[in-house]
């Protein structure tokens, strides 16, 4: 559990976090997106005390990062995968990491075999692959067993072997009852892997819902109806005749259709993707980088 | 490069239970994350090695050297300072090599971005920074003593025989000064010019112990400016420049640039003075400069204050 309360940085003149809160529930995938430069890897260098903030708290677990006992029995965070000493062999890298909460030794050979990098263990890890890098990460954040998971970007550069494990490390995680706190620019990775979505721009929040949510506010979201005329909503004809209309729900069409004696052939839901959403929901963030948001109201921000 | 986890699959979250937490996680836990640290990246032995091999070296070059002129012009005898002889390649040139090690201790964190997750695995900075110097003053100060007694003993071996060489077991007493007289026969003559030397110097084996000793305190506190400066720059080309500057070029303008007048009172307020004093044992120090210990205490001062900042700074700034 992450909770953040109006947290803000800045760095020189310029902002890059604004009175942001949001909190993080155990037992999911919560992705974290925004535009290059929304703020995304500042607020989580700020959740592990990396950065001092401005104004605003962070607590995990209600205690501040700093304060816990044993930081990495709590918390497993992956930042960056090239931050590691290239020099040192994965294994004394994991163990110098372990030594620091009195993990036992026995652990670096564990999560090792976890991530599948045993083999390389005693090589110098400027040699890795950012794919094996990846993975050394993420058997960093294993060692202490934690309850909260904090990814940066994780996919980044991955092929699609290491996107899908990954994918489901991050979901079997969650599974388990973890918090899981993943970022990323990737939308349609995202929409494989994310429950909750806590989406920024220019710093601030923009949204916090769920992956349904977020995507049903969408206005790509519409109605494909075959062979019937609409009452009501907005109604386009498609390329291939098919009927297209928004603004109304598919019972709704249906209904029209059944009062009116229409045969309908086919009726179907189009969802909008992650990503449309998401375009439409950071188009200001992105696009007018001078101008301040104001008022926008987050969506769905119930926290 | 191959791993032995089947493509995209589910990886298996089977780890054993860890042992029940208690208390907190403290410096016991980080001296042990920081010794690791440093024995296990290569700049560690390259830096020591080159540090052993160059203030050795030296030392029994200089040994076989002064052995030699020794030979052949015994009225240099007198005043040869052996044991300084023997030490000074391991406080001039090994100060600067250990220096390299003391700040990439720091800087390699910073330039490798391992600081990051460092912080990330222990957040009380105070402790992560107190874990570094404990663990790093340690070696520094093993390695140098080790370095020092073994040059000393090295450099000795080398000019045994030749009458001024220095123990630890015994007194040496050598001539304190020379008369020299032209050879006769006239200005030509193949003939040893006549000399007769002038009082002794009887050098015991409390001084040639004090020489070494300090001279491997000076290394150490010279390590740990290093140290300091690198917590600072976090830069390791910034801070060994640093070092340099401070222990060298700085000295030296001063020296070139003030009137002979007060130049020397100036002097004795730089950190690298007090190498020169620690290692002399025939009790023939630079008359301007503060004896052994209080020069010495100069050298610690900027180690103190300059780990100290870095300390603070350590702290107080954003990873």
């Amino acid at each position: 559990m992450i909770e953040v309360r109006g947290l803000t940085k800045r760095y020189g003149e310029k902002v890059a976090v604004s009175n942001l809160s949001f909190g993080i529930e155990p037992g999911k995938v919560t992705g974290f997106l925004g535009p290059n430069g929304a703020g995304k890897t500042t607020t989580m260098r700020l959740i592990l005390g990396l950065d001092y903030a401005d104004a605003g708290t962070v607590t995990v677990d209600g205690k501040q990062y700093h304060d816990l006992a044993y930081p990495m029995r709590e918390v497993g965070a992956l930042l960056d995968a090239k931050a590691v000493h290239g020099g040192r062999s994965a294994y004394s890298h994991l163990l110098c990491l372990a030594q620091t909460n009195n993990l036992p030794t026995s652990r670096v050979g564990e999560v090792l075999d976890l991530v599948g990098l045993s083999d390389v263990a005693r090589k110098r890890s400027k040699g890795f692959s950012l794919g094996m890098s990846q993975r050394l990460g993420i058997a960093a954040t294993m060692l202490g067993d934690p309850q909260v998971l904090m990814f940066d970007e994780p996919v980044n550069g991955l092929d699609p072997e290491g996107i899908l494990w990954i994918r489901n490390l991050m979901k079997a995680l969650a599974a388990e009852g973890r918090t899981v706190f993943v970022s990323s620019h990737l939308m349609s990775e995202m929409e494989h892997t994310a429950d909750h979505l806590i989406v920024i721009g220019r710093g601030k929040l923009i949204a916090d819902c769920t992956m349904a949510e977020f995507i049903a506010r969408s206005s790509g979201a519409a109605v494909r109806v075959l062979a019937v005329a609409a009452k009501g909503g907005t109604a386009t004809v498609d390329s291939d005749g098919s009927l297209l209309v928004r603004g109304m729900a598919a019972d709704m069409v249906g209904d029209i259709a059944f009062e009116q004696g229409i045969r309908l052939h086919e009726l179907t839901l189009l969802r909008a993707s992650l990503e449309e959403a998401y375009m439409e929901v950071t188009a200001d963030s992105v696009e007018y980088h001078a101008e301040a948001r104001t008022g926008a109201a987050p969506i769905g921000s119930g926290v | 490069m191959a791993t032995t986890t089947a493509p995209g699959s589910a990886p298996a979250l089977r780890l054993s239970a860890l042992p029940p937490a208690t208390g907190r996680a403290g410096l016991g836990g980080a001296i042990r994350s920081e010794f690791t640290k440093l024995r296990s990246v290569r700049s560690t032995y390259w830096t020591i090695g080159a540090l052993f091999v160059v203030s050795v070296g030296i030392a029994a070059i200089a040994g076989f050297g002064i052995a030699s002129n020794l030979h052949n012009n015994p009225w240099n005898k007198a005043g040869t300072d052996a044991a300084q002889a023997s030490l000074i390649a391991f406080f001039e040139l090994g100060q600067l090599i250990i220096a390299v090690l003391g700040a990439l201790v720091i800087t390699s964190e910073y330039s490798t971005g391992m600081i990051r997750t460092s912080l990330t695995a222990m957040p009380r900075r105070g402790v992560v920074y107190a874990a570094k110097l404990i663990v790093f003053g340690g070696v520094a100060l093993v390695v140098s003593l080790v370095t020092s007694f073994i040059s000393f003993f090295v450099g000795q071996a080398a000019m045994s025989g030749s009458g001024v060489s220095a123990s630890l077991f015994h007194s040496v007493t050598i001539p304190r000064g020379v008369n020299m007289s032209p050879p006769p026969g006239g200005p030509n003559s193949n003939l040893p010019p006549v000399y007769h030397f002038i009082g002794t110097i009887t050098i015991s084996p409390g001084t040639v112990l004090t020489a070494i000793i300090g001279s491997a305190l000076f290394v150490t506190a010279v390590a740990l400016i290093a140290f300091g400066l690198g917590a600072i720059i976090r830069h390791t080309a910034g801070a060994i420049t640093s070092v340099i500057g401070l222990m060298f070029v700085v000295p030296i303008i001063v020296q070139v640039a003030l009137p002979d007048t007060w130049r020397w009172d100036i002097m004795r307020f730089f950190p690298d003075a007090a190498g020169r004093v620690l290692s002399v044992t025939t009790g023939q120090t630079a008359e301007h400069l503060w004896s052994a210990w209080p020069q010495f205490g100069v050298t610690l001062i900027y180690a103190a204050v300059l780990v100290g900042v870095g300390g603070y700074l350590f702290r107080k700034r954003d990873a």
